[in-house]
């Protein structure tokens, strides 16, 4: 037996097939970030060396380096974590003994709060110029066809024609 | 004999890239057509000329000749020829070689283009080039020469010197240290030599550009010439930084493909400036709009790929002591300093020149949109730039060392990122000139209603994470604005002329390949996406020492210790290789063998996750310890990585469509000039 889809019917079961991969795939996400793995002392020291750097390895966070300066550290944090630290403390005992770049992230004081501030307030600088300039073209042409360059039409002519006015405008 | 004869190429081929420079002002001022030609000529005589010189180094490589100093820092008996041979980009001195190489067969494949519709360029092509090189060739002669050799006084004293020193001889090692373990990997085998073709192909969009504003001829003729070199370019740069987190993801076992150190990003800023640039040019090309902007935008990209050049390999930032007492250090920064200065002086000179033909009329048109993701663009470079060089600010204001690391790019760029997917689906639904929330509705309502059911699924399924349902909702809403795209172009077409759907697709990609190429990139870019929101927001991990047979869980997954063994084998490794069984759901479904080599010659260790990948997610194991001769017990680091899989596929997705966009066409002079007189005939009808 053949079984004839409409169109219709067709993007229908397009829409619905492609919804139901991206669900399914992201459901396996969801699943796994459900169930709570079990907390070895390991995963412990892992979470608070992952926010460190030691000064030999740069741009390695202190809980994935191999090195057997890292691991003293790491074996470090454990014996922090046993004698009743808290992150907090550990973290500051770090940036004591070794200053600041023992952190991932320059704390947030004096100097530092250029790192923080500078990005955004060159962004915030290019938005407003980004503005003025668009507010300063904004000379709506009434006159002007509106077309919408996803309109689903075979448009081979027209971008034909854009290419001759384009062409003929220089 | 033959380090002399590789060190000669190399000052000879400096020498002419001067000479160009010379012949080709000179022939430009006093009017002799000869003069330029014989600069060109010089251009097309350096690349013949450094390929012997590369060819000499890399008989060095292959061969131990460890007295070479390069050969012996970069190389060792164990290597395989292979890797011996790909040591060639794996050091400073080499690697600005390859660079040269790279520069000089670009710049000779441009020269030898016909120039008759922009013989005016030509020159300034060449002068421009050549400068680039001359400056890339002075670093390897007087700087970081390759063909060095080590020169050994009485029996303890070795010093390295091109030509022997007085009362020294030649010293030859038994072997030499061999490279970063780290690197012996296939994937470092292609990284380099792709993100330096990145690198490199960019030079030559730039030439043009300064070519136009030296001569005047703001029109975009350059853009329209260097199109498909900028596409190309493009490709290389984004193919070698996935490549490189391919690499980082395969071995340097730390579980994810992207750290936010400062080398990665020296590649990723070119690429952004590249991107933005991709955008507006076409801005120009359509309206008239942005030259300056776009002039702007090369330059950047021209400074930030030496920029990244001179990062990548020299690790110089990394303090002010360390960048001080390097050599090549404050030459590239006056030499980004200087390019920087002159190209933007021409900009100014020709500021009135490049103003726009026509005005911007409408806040929701197509160029706006595409000028918005240039906003977005430039603020994901800032924060990037930023972050690279603030800790050297940082040193030499206060004294103080800190670290930028991945907490601060991955606040101050992640909504950025997610404006750019936004952006990605609304601007194909807008139109060129003007565009109103209305027609911008009309076109999105659909897509925007279906993708709404992504976000509920989750929901319902009990995800509670905001930014992750909204970057899922994104991805679901640019996946189906493209696609629906895609479909009512394709069905319109077929039903118009009464073709088949796929000879319709089919030929909506041979004949708009530059918008269809750009929507594939799109879906690629989608792909990616969905890998980086599952590895960022869900990735889990563990760690823990287990006995024989004993196992550990993350999840649905769970990992068994079954066996491990100890042997060294012939390159100088010493494996320590485990076999470990994966279950799923308490089903044994996988073996992984994760290992820690260990390289004699170097004595530095290289850790080889063990992954099972499937679309839906990688369980990613990594041996961290083990018991010594007993090895009863052994500690393993388990990540669960979702999605990460779809990095891999969306980087082929992104592949086909640059290379879908960027296909040379048969004939474009014939095509154009025919669609031209149909178009005419058309409007006289």
């Amino acid at each position: 037996m053949i079984i004839k889809f409409r169109p219709s019917a067709y993007k229908i079961t397009s829409i619905f097939l492609l919804i139901f991969f991206l669900a399914s795939l992201i459901t396996g996400v969801a699943a796994a970030q459900g169930d709570d793995p079990a907390g070895p002392s390991a995963d412990e020291v892992n979470a608070i060396a992952r926010q460190l750097f030691c000064p030999v390895c740069e741009n390695t966070p202190l809980d994935v380096c191999a090195t057997q300066a890292c691991a003293q550290w790491r074996a470090l944090i454990r014996e922090k974590l046993a004698a009743g630290w808290s992150e907090e403390e550990i973290k500051q005992y770090f940036v004591d003994q070794y200053g600041a770049r023992a952190l991932s992230e320059p704390p947030r004081e004096g100097f530092n709060w250029l790192v923080y501030i500078v990005p955004p307030i060159l962004f915030v600088a290019g938005a407003y110029i980004l503005y003025r300039g668009l507010r300063s073209w904004n000379q709506v042409d009434e006159q002007l066809e509106i077309s919408s360059a996803s309109e689903p039409v075979d448009d081979d002519y027209m971008a034909q024609l854009e290419d001759q006015l384009n062409s003929s405008r220089k | 004999m033959l380090a002399n004869l590789g060190y000669g190429a190399t000052f000879i081929t400096f020498l002419v890239s001067i000479y160009a420079v010379a012949a080709a002002l000179y022939g430009l001022y006093q009017k002799k057509p000869n003069w330029v030609d014989s600069s060109r000529n010089a251009m097309l005589l350096t690349f013949p000329l450094l390929t012997l010189s590369s060819a000499i180094l890399l008989y060095f490589l292959g061969t131990h000749h460890y007295e070479v100093e390069y050969v012996a820092h970069v190389t060792s008996r164990t290597m395989p020829l292979y890797l011996r041979l790909t040591a060639w980009w794996g050091g400073q001195a080499g690697s600005l070689l390859f660079w040269s190489w790279l520069m000089s067969a670009f710049a000779s494949a441009v020269t030898l283009r016909k120039w008759d519709r922009d013989r005016e360029f030509l020159p300034w092509v060449v002068v421009i080039s050549s400068v680039t090189l001359a400056f890339f060739l002075a670093l390897n002669i007087f700087v970081e020469n390759p063909f060095a050799r080590l020169w050994q006084f009485g029996t303890t004293e070795v010093v390295k010197a091109m030509f022997p020193p007085p009362g020294g001889f030649l010293y030859f090692p038994a072997d030499g240290q061999g490279l970063n373990p780290l690197l012996r990997h296939p994937g470092m085998v292609i990284h380099p030599p792709l993100l330096y073709l990145g690198f490199v192909s960019f030079v030559i969009p730039y030439a043009f550009a300064l070519s136009a504003l030296i001569t005047g001829r703001t029109d975009d003729r350059w853009i329209r010439i260097t199109r498909r070199w900028t596409l190309w370019a493009w490709l290389f740069l984004s193919l070698g930084l996935v490549l490189g987190g391919r690499w980082a993801y395969d071995v340097l076992g730390w579980g994810g493909y992207w750290g936010w150190d400062p080398v990665e990003i020296a590649a990723f800023m070119p690429w952004l400036t590249g991107t933005a640039f991709l955008h507006s040019v076409m801005i120009q090309e359509k309206r008239g709009l942005l030259k300056q902007w776009n002039m702007v935008l090369i330059i950047l990209t021209y400074d930030l790929v030496i920029f990244g050049t001179f990062l990548t390999r020299s690790g110089v930032l990394s303090s002010v002591h360390a960048f001080a007492q390097s050599a090549i250090g404050p030459l590239f920064f006056a030499f980004i300093g200087i390019t920087l200065t002159v190209s933007l002086a021409l900009v100014m000179h020709r500021w009135r020149d490049l103003k726009a033909e026509v005005q911007m009329t409408s806040l929701l048109s197509r160029e706006a949109l595409f000028l918005l993701n240039n906003l977005l663009l430039m603020g994901i470079l800032i924060v990037c730039f930023w972050g690279v060089i603030f800790p050297l600010i940082s040193e030499l204001v206060t004294g103080q060392k800190v670290t930028v690391g991945p907490p601060f790019y991955e606040r101050a760029t992640g909504p950025l990122f997610a404006g750019l997917l936004l952006l990605m689906g609304i601007a194909p639904l807008s139109a060129w000139r003007y565009s109103t929330l209305k027609t911008l509705g009309r076109s999105a309502w659909k897509p925007a209603l279906v993708s709404i059911f992504v976000p509920v699924i989750l929901v319902i399924q009990g995800m509670r994470n905001f930014g992750a349902i909204f970057g899922f909702w994104l991805i679901a809403f640019v996946t189906f604005v493209t696609v629906y795209d895609f479909w009512r172009s394709v069905r319109a077409r077929s039903r118009a002329r009464g073709d088949h759907m796929l000879a319709s697709f089919w030929h909506l990609l041979t004949t708009r390949r530059r918008r269809y190429g750009g929507y594939i990139i799109h879906l690629g870019v989608i792909c990616m996406s969905l890998g980086i929101i599952g590895i960022e927001i869900f990735q889990t991990e563990t760690q823990g020492t287990l006995a024989l047979n004993e196992q550990i869980s993350l999840g649905r997954y769970s990992m068994s210790y079954d066996q491990l063994d100890i042997y060294d084998v012939e390159d100088g490794r010493n494996v320590a290789r485990a076999v470990v069984g994966v279950y799923k759901d308490g089903q044994r479904i996988d073996e992984l063998y994760p290992r820690r080599d260990f390289f004699y010659d170097s004595q530095q260790p290289m850790t080889i996750p063990g992954v099972r990948s499937t679309i839906e997610d990688d369980f990613y194991i990594l041996l961290v310890d083990w018991e010594e001769i007993s090895t009863q017990r052994a500690t393993f680091k388990v990540y669960h990585n979702p999605l990460v899989k779809w990095m891999w596929i969306g980087s082929w997705v992104f592949l086909v469509g640059t290379l879908v966009a960027a296909w040379p066409d048969k004939d474009p002079a014939y095509n154009t000039s025919s669609k031209r007189r149909k178009v005419r005939a058309a409007v006289k009808v």
